[in-house]
C-alpha cells in the first residue's frame, strides 16, 4: 500500500501553493530602496574590432548615472572557467580571458560592450541608443570544422588557434581500438549532429547588486542554481571580495535546466556597479537578450563507429566529436564534452575497447555549456542511434541486439573501459518492463490502424545510462574540476521540536522543499509539516555546491541523512538521561524514545525542549542545543538507467512527426516521492521531444542568430507531447549512498531523443533512410523522403 | 518600448481625425503592434486605440452574407459565425492561442496583411469586401503584397462583408515555432465557382491559385487537383521550409481542404 508520508509517499508539493497563487518570490520581485537600472548594450555583429566607444551623449541623457565600458573594469578579473581539461598530449586547454565587458573585440552577437545605469529602465534604454560605438566587422567563424582550418580567423587573437583542446580518451587504448575496428566482421558508421539548444527557462536571468558601506558588505540576488558557487567564483576570481563580505541569494528560481549554473558577467557587473555608484543596481534580462546571452547547450558534430562480430557482439567503439564552446569558456563548458560524455560511451553494454576523441572549438557564437543531461545526452544519442543502425545492417532485432550486449546484473560492480565503475543495474529488467508498458506485441495492429489513416507508424527504443550525483571531489579534482563537489546540510532542531534544514542544494522547480522534508520526517518519525527546507542564501546555509547533474537527493539528501543521524545520536543521549536509562538501551521510532523492555518513553518534543532548556540535562557529557551539520562527499557517481520507447506517426505528404506514445521504464534506485519523480521524467521527456522534433538554434554563415525569438525557435507545447507511460518499479538501489537513490532529473532528456529518432526511422523503414539529423522537422523529414524516392 | 501618447477613441470619426494629426498609429488588438513596440522596432508617437469603439464590434448575417465589424475579436467571430459560416468560424477559432483570439481583431489582421496570417486567406478566398471609413474595397484589390494593402494612410477597416459559400474549409500546416501557417489554403465553393486562397507561402503574401480554382470549378473533387502542382517561383524560403516544400504543401493543403468538403 502506498505510504501517505515520509520516504516513498507522493506527498503534494508544498511549494506549489505559492507558485500557483502568484506568491513566489523571484529575483525580479526584489526591489531595493534607491535601486537603479542597468541596460546592457550588446553587439549585433558576430565578430568585430572595437575602434572606439563614445558615451558622451549617453552619459548626458536624462537620468543616467554612468555608462560603463571595459575601461571601467581594468584590474578586474575575467569571468572564470571552473574546469580545466588536459589535452591528449598532456597540455592544459587554451583558456582565453572572458572580460565582464568586451575588451578590444566583440566575439558573438549579444556580447556586451557597454552598460548604461540610470534612474529608470526607460531612461537607461533611451540612453543606450545614444552610445556611438565604432566597431569594424571582422569575418566570423561559425562552422567548427572551418574554424580549425589553417588560416581561419581567430576568435581570440592571443591563442594559437580556435582549438580549445584535442582530447583523447583513453588515449592509450587508441591503437587497440583502431586495430579491432580494422579487423572486425562488421563496422557500422554514423555521422550525426547533436543540435544546439537554448534552454529557455520560463524565468529569464535577473541580478540585483547592493552594497552596504556601513558594513562593507555586498549582496547579490541572482537567478542561480548554486549561490555558493557564484559567491566563490565572483568573489575570488572576478571582483576580489572575500566571502564574509559577500552574500549571494537565489530566491525562487523559475527553472534552470543547467543554464543558471554558470557565473555570468551580468552578476559581476551589478555587484561591481552597486559599489561604484553607491546605489543598488538591477538588471532583468529580456527574452530577446536571453536568446543571445544565456549559455546554449549541446552542439556536437560526431562520427561514431561500432565494430561487431558475426553474432552482433560489440568489439570496439570509436567516436570523433567536434564540440562547440562558443566565443568564451562558460563555467563548466570544457567538462561537458569530455568527462560528462566520454565516460558514458560504454552505455549499458559490454564493449571491451572504446576510444573517444573530442575537439573543442571556439566560434563566434554564444558560449555553450551544460543543458539538462550535459554530455550524457550526446553520448546516449550517438550510441543508441548507432546500435539501431547496426541492428538494421546486421538484420538483428534492435531490442535483441541490445540484449546480446547488455551488462548482466550479476556483473556489477562493472568497470567500463572508459574509467567509471557502475555500482548496480539490471538492464534486462528495465527492457522487459519497457516492452510490457509500451505493448510492443500490439504494435503491428497499431501500425495497421495508422496505415488505414494514411500515416506511417514507427516504434523506437533506446536504453540509457547516466552518471549522476556529481560526485566524488577527489575524482573530479583529478579530472580538472576547480571545485569540490560535496554537498552540505545543517539540521537545526528548534526548542519546540520543529526543524529548519539548511541545504546547499537549490530547488528551482524540482520540489526539494517537499521531498527533502520527507526524508528527515521519515528518519525522525515526525510530521513533514514540522520541517522547513531552507536553501538559496549563502548567509543562511552552509557552503554547498548547488543543484545540477541530478545530484541533489543523492548528494544533498545524503548530507541531510548524515546530519539527521547525528541529531538522533545526540537526542538519544539526552533521552537516556531523561529516562535514567543506559544510552545503549534507548530506541527511537515514530518520534518516541523508549527503553527496551520497559514502558519508559519520552517524546521527541520533550527531548528537543530539554536540549534548549537544559535544567535537567547531562551538561557534563554533552552541550546544550540540537543542531548538526554534515558535509557529504560520495564514493562514486550514481548510475540511473532505463529503457525508453517512442511511437510516432509520420505524415507521408507533409513529413510532420507526431509523437503519439511514449513509455519510460527507469531504474532510479530507491524513490523518495514517486509523483515528483514521475514529474521529472515527464519534463525531461518533453524537453527530449523538443530537441528531437522541434528545437534548433541556428546561426547563419555570418554568425547572425536566425532563431532569436519564439517566432523561429520552436519550443514544445502541451499538444506536442502525448500522455506518458512511466514506470520506476525496477529498482537496483545505489550501494554507496545512505538512501540508495540515484537521481532522476535528467534521465528524460537523455533517453528520449534517440528513442524518438529511432521511431521515425522505423516509420520510414520502406524508404531506406539511414539517418535524419534533429530536429526532425516536417521540412527535413519530407526532404529525406523525397531524396530517398529520387535515389539521391 | 518608447514612450507614446495614447488616445482612446470613442468613435470612428474621432479615431480618423486623431490619426490625421501627425505621427499616429491605429491600435486594434495589438497582437502584432505591441510586440513590435516592445522590441523598440516602432516609435509611433501616438497610439489611437480602436478597442473601445462599440460600432466596430458586431457580427450580422443575412442575404447570403456575414458582415463583421473591424474591431471584432477572433474569438467572437469563431463563436458567432459557427452557424452561418462554419468555415470562417473554424479558421478564426484556430488563430494563435486563446489570448491572441480574445485580443486580436479581424480589422487589425487584414490591415496588417502578414504574409502568414490566416484571415487574409478567408477574405480573399471568400471574395469578401473590406469596408473602411471612406469606401468599400474588394478583397481582390485589397491585398497588395507582404504587409501591404490598398489602405490609405489613416484609413480604418470598419467592417468586412463575407459572401457565404455553399461549403468551405481551411487547411493549415503550422510553422513549428510560431504556429502561424507555414502554408494554409482556404477553399470556398460558391454556386458560380470555386475560390482557392493561399497564405504563408508566397513572398507576395496571400494569393489565389488560379489553376486549382479552374480545375475545381469544373470538377469539385480531390481527383481534379490530384496532379496539380504549384510552381515554387517566389515562394518564401526560410529555416522552416524551402520554396519547393512550400509549393508542395500548397497542393497537399488544397487536396485536404477539398477532401473535407466532398
Amino acid at each position: 500500500m502506498p505510504k501517505d508520508s515520509g520516504i516513498g509517499a507522493s506527498s503534494k508539493r508544498r511549494e506549489d501553493l505559492r507558485f500557483l497563487t502568484g506568491n513566489g518570490k523571484y529575483t525580479d520581485d526584489v526591489n531595493v530602496a534607491g535601486q537603479s537600472h542597468a541596460v546592457f548594450v550588446r553587439s549585433d555583429l558576430a565578430h568585430g574590432r572595437i575602434e572606439s566607444i563614445d558615451v558622451t551623449e549617453a552619459e548626458a541623457a536624462p537620468g543616467v548615472l554612468k555608462v560603463f565600458t571595459a575601461k571601467d573594469f581594468e584590474g578586474v578579473g575575467g569571468v572564470p572557467c571552473g574546469w580545466c581539461v588536459t589535452d591528449k598530449h598532456g597540455e592544459p586547454m587554451q583558456e582565453p580571458k572572458h572580460p565582464v565587458l568586451a575588451e578590444g573585440k566583440v566575439r558573438h552577437v549579444g556580447d556586451p560592450y557597454a552598460v548604461v545605469v540610470a534612474e529608470t529602465l526607460d531612461q537607461a534604454r533611451n540612453a543606450a541608443e545614444l552610445i556611438d560605438a565604432d566597431i569594424t566587422e571582422l569575418p566570423a567563424v561559425v562552422n567548427m570544422k572551418d574554424a580549425l582550418k589553417d588560416g581561419a580567423t581567430k576568435v581570440h587573437d592571443d591563442l594559437t588557434s580556435n582549438l580549445c583542446y584535442d582530447w583523447g580518451f583513453v588515449e592509450e587504448n587508441k591503437g587497440a581500438v583502431d586495430e579491432a575496428i580494422r579487423n572486425a566482421h562488421h563496422v557500422t558508421t554514423l555521422e550525426l549532429v547533436n543540435n544546439r539548444l537554448i534552454a529557455n527557462p520560463m524565468e529569464p536571468r535577473v541580478a540585483v547588486g547592493e552594497y552596504d558601506p556601513w558594513k562593507d558588505e555586498h549582496t547579490l540576488w541572482t537567478t542561480s542554481q548554486n549561490p555558493h558557487v557564484i559567491r566563490l567564483l565572483m568573489g575570488a576570481f572576478v571582483l576580489g571580495i572575500p566571502e564574509h563580505k559577500l552574500r549571494v541569494i537565489a530566491p525562487d528560481v523559475g527553472g534552470g535546466f543547467g543554464t543558471k549554473i554558470f557565473h555570468y558577467a551580468e552578476e559581476a557587473f551589478c555587484t561591481f556597479a552597486a559599489k561604484a555608484l553607491k546605489r543598488p543596481v538591477k538588471w532583468t534580462c529580456t527574452r530577446s537578450e536571453a536568446f543571445m546571452s544565456d549559455a546554449h547547450g549541446r552542439d556536437h558534430v560526431s562520427k561514431i563507429e561500432l565494430a561487431m562480430d558475426e553474432s552482433g557482439k560489440f568489439l570496439a567503439l570509436r567516436t570523433d566529436t567536434y564540440a562547440n564552446m562558443g566565443a568564451y569558456l562558460s563555467t563548466f563548458a570544457p567538462s561537458v564534452p569530455t568527462w560528462l560524455h566520454g565516460t558514458l560511451m560504454a552505455g549499458n553494454y559490454i564493449t571491451p575497447l572504446i576510444y573517444v576523441n573530442v575537439k573543442a572549438v571556439f566560434t563566434n557564437t554564444v558560449p555553450v555549456d551544460a543543458y539538462r543531461g550535459a554530455g550524457r545526452p550526446e553520448a546516449t544519442y550517438q550510441l543508441e542511434r548507432v546500435v539501431d543502425k547496426a541492428a538494421r545492417e546486421m538484420g538483428i532485432d534492435p531490442v535483441e541486439l541490445r540484449r546480446r550486449n547488455f551488462i548482466n546484473k550479476d556483473q556489477f560492480p562493472y568497470d567500463t573501459p572508459v574509467a567509471v565503475t557502475y555500482d548496480t543495474g539490471d538492464y534486462h529488467a528495465t527492457m522487459d518492463k519497457l516492452l510490457e508498458i509500451s505493448d510492443r506485441d500490439g504494435f503491428a495492429a497499431r501500425k495497421a490502424e495508422s496505415a488505414a489513416r494514411g500515416k506511417l507508424r514507427g516504434y523506437g527504443v533506446a536504453h540509457y545510462i547516466e552518471a549522476c550525483g556529481i560526485a566524488p571531489s577527489n575524482l573530479v579534482g583529478q579530472l580538472g574540476a576547480r571545485a569540490g563537489l560535496y554537498e552540505s546540510a545543517t539540521v537545526r532542531v528548534n526548542a519546540t521540536g520543529s526543524i529548519s534544514v539548511m541545504t546547499g542544494s537549490h530547488s528551482h522547480g524540482q520540489g526539494h522543499e517537499t521531498s527533502f522534508a520527507q526524508v528527515v520526517a521519515d528518519m525522525l518519525g515526525i510530521p513533514e509539516e514540522q520541517i522547513d527546507i531552507i536553501h538559496g542564501d549563502t548567509a543562511r546555509t552552509p557552503m554547498g555546491m548547488g543543484t545540477y547533474g541530478s545530484r541533489s537527493i543523492a548528494v544533498g539528501g545524503s548530507a541531510m541523512v548524515r546530519a539527521t543521524e547525528k541529531i538522533i545520536a545526540k537526542a538519544k543521549k539526552i533521552a537516556s538521561h531523561l529516562m535514567e536509562a543506559s544510552e545503549s538501551d534507548v530506541e527511537f521510532a515514530n518520534g518516541q524514545f523508549t527503553v527496551a523492555g520497559t514502558d519508559k518513553s519520552v517524546a521527541w518534543g520533550d527531548v528537543c525542549l530539554a536540549a534548549y532548556v537544559p535544567h535537567n540535562y547531562p551538561l557534563e557529557d554533552i552541550e546544550p542545543g540540537l543542531e548538526e551539520t554534515s558535509f557529504y562527499d560520495p564514493a562514486n557517481f550514481t548510475y540511473p538507467s532505463g529503457g525508453y520507447c517512442c511511437e510516432v506517426e509520420v505524415d507521408p505528404d507533409t513529413g510532420k512527426v507526431d509523437v503519439v506514445a511514449f513509455s519510460a521504464a527507469d531504474d532510479f534506485g530507491n524513490v523518495i516521492n514517486p509523483m515528483i519523480v514521475e514529474g521529472q521524467v515527464h519534463g525531461g521527456v518533453a524537453q527530449g521531444i523538443g530537441q528531437a522534433v522541434l528545437e534548433n538554434c541556428v546561426y547563419d554563415e555570418n554568425g547572425q542568430l536566425l532563431t532569436g525569438s519564439y517566432m523561429d525557435y520552436a519550443m514544445p507545447r502541451a499538444y506536442d507531447v502525448p500522455m506518458f507511460t512511466v514506470d520506476h518499479s525496477c529498482q537496483t538501489p545505489c550501494t554507496h549512498n545512505p538512501l540508495g537513490v540515484k537521481g532522476c532529473g535528467e534521465a528524460g532528456a537523455i533517453g528520449s531523443p534517440p528513442a524518438i529518432v529511432n521511431a521515425v526511422l522505423d516509420a520510414l523503414n520502406d524508404f531506406g533512410i539511414d539517418h535524419i539529423d534533429m530536429p526532425l522537422s516536417p521540412q527535413r523529414v519530407w526532404a529525406a523522403m523525397q531524396d530517398a524516392k529520387s535515389g539521391a | 518600448m518608447y514612450a507614446f501618447d495614447f488616445v482612446k477613441a470613442a468613435s470612428v470619426e474621432e479615431a480618423v481625425s486623431a490619426l490625421a494629426s501627425g505621427e499616429a498609429q491605429a491600435l486594434g488588438g495589438g497582437q502584432t503592434l505591441i510586440p513590435t513596440l516592445k522590441a523598440r522596432l516602432a516609435d509611433p508617437g501616438t497610439l489611437i486605440s480602436l478597442a473601445h469603439i462599440d460600432s466596430l464590434k458586431f457580427v450580422r448575417a443575412g442575404d447570403g452574407m456575414v458582415e463583421i465589424g473591424g474591431g471584432t475579436t477572433h474569438a467572437t467571430v469563431a463563436a458567432e459565425t459557427a452557424q452561418t459560416y462554419p468555415g470562417l468560424a473554424d479558421l478564426a477559432g484556430r488563430i494563435g492561442d486563446p489570448s491572441v483570439r480574445n485580443r486580436g481583431t479581424i480589422g487589425g489582421s487584414l490591415a496588417n496583411n502578414d504574409p502568414s496570417a490566416c484571415y487574409p486567406a478567408a477574405a480573399l478566398g471568400s471574395g469578401a469586401t473590406i469596408v473602411t471609413n471612406s469606401r468599400e474595397i474588394a478583397a481582390d484589390d485589397f491585398f497588395e503584397g507582404m504587409f501591404a494593402t490598398s489602405l490609405e494612410e489613416g484609413e480604418i477597416v470598419t467592417a468586412v462583408k463575407f459572401p457565404i459559400p455553399e461549403k468551405s474549409h481551411y487547411e493549415k500546416m503550422a510553422q513549428p515555432a510560431s504556429r502561424f501557417p507555414l502554408v494554409a489554403v482556404f477553399v470556398a465553393k460558391f454556386a458560380d465557382g470555386v475560390r482557392v486562397a493561399v497564405t504563408g507561402a508566397s513572398n507576395d503574401g496571400v494569393f489565389r491559385w488560379a489553376e486549382a480554382e479552374k480545375a475545381l470549378s469544373a470538377d469539385f473533387s480531390v481527383a481534379a487537383v490530384q496532379e496539380l502542382k504549384h510552381s515554387d517561383d517566389d515562394m518564401i524560403a526560410d529555416l522552416h521550409g524551402t520554396a519547393a516544400y512550400r509549393a508542395h504543401l500548397i497542393g497537399v493543403m488544397t487536396r485536404r481542404a477539398v477532401a473535407q468538403m466532398v
